[in-house]
């Protein structure tokens, strides 16, 4: 399940939702993503983050069906949030669920490597001196490229 | 053809242009090319897509590279390579 939102997430509530009643599940992995302060020269203010819509949703739509392709997963759940955020809110949340653990571990941080890489977002820093748009950082693509060596 | 164009992040900030309805010239065949041609289209356009390094673009919300044909595109997007998560 997708959802591209404004608004905060509770994650113990979308585990829930994800996983109620469901007894064919033995693996939960959740990965959060939250804003991060500056450094002490540079602290942030804010973070802005502007998207694609639409094609947000049928990106992160095409990176869970990948998911599910290479493993035997029993739940996927892609939350992330656009707007301006502060630090320490929550920005994504990537949730897997499978009968056993290795599939959820490996999974769910395919899904980041390939979110980070495709998903069309933008983050906007705003510190006391103006705003900046951050730049991709390279070990992004050096963490996609580890799915295609296999 | 009558194509829509969106431009994100600093490529929108750089150009002015969120969205806009564009009469590309027939001679524009592969992404490659449409990204020459909009730099000759004015100053602003010229400093944000000499980068060419770092300009994505996506056809019909899906991602295309230099060498990908616009034959029947209604929607192209300009923008910076992504940094969500």
């Amino acid at each position: 399940m997708i959802k591209v939102q404004a608004e905060d997430f509770d994650i113990g509530a979308e585990v829930k939702a994800l996983t109620e009643g469901r007894t064919d599940i033995g693996a939960i992995v959740t990965f959060t993503g939250t804003v991060r302060d500056g450094s002490a020269d540079n602290p942030l203010v804010s973070m802005t983050l502007e998207h694609y819509p639409g094609m947000t949703e049928s990106e992160l739509a095409r990176i869970e069906k990948e998911a599910n392709e290479r493993w035997r997963l029993q739940g996927v759940l892609i939350i992330h949030r656009f707007g301006e955020l502060k630090p320490g809110d929550n920005i994504v949340l990537v949730v897997t669920a499978s009968r056993h653990r290795q599939a959820a571990f490996d999974a769910a941080s395919f899904l980041m490597d390939f979110l980070k890489t495709n998903a069309p977002f933008w983050k906007k820093e705003t510190g006391p001196d103006g705003a900046n748009w951050v730049a991709a950082k390279s070990s992004d693509d050096d963490a996609l490229d580890k799915w295609s060596e296999d | 053809m009558s194509v829509k164009f969106l431009y994100f992040a600093w490529l929108r900030e750089q150009t002015g242009i969120a969205e806009e309805e564009v009469a590309l010239p027939d001679d524009i065949s592969t992404v490659g090319d449409l990204i020459k041609w909009q730099r000759a289209r004015g100053p602003e356009f010229e400093s944000a897509f000499g980068q060419d390094d770092v300009i994505r673009v996506a056809i019909d919300q899906s991602h295309a590279s230099p060498e990908t044909m616009l034959a029947g595109a209604r929607e192209i997007a300009f923008f910076p390579p992504v940094t969500g998560g």
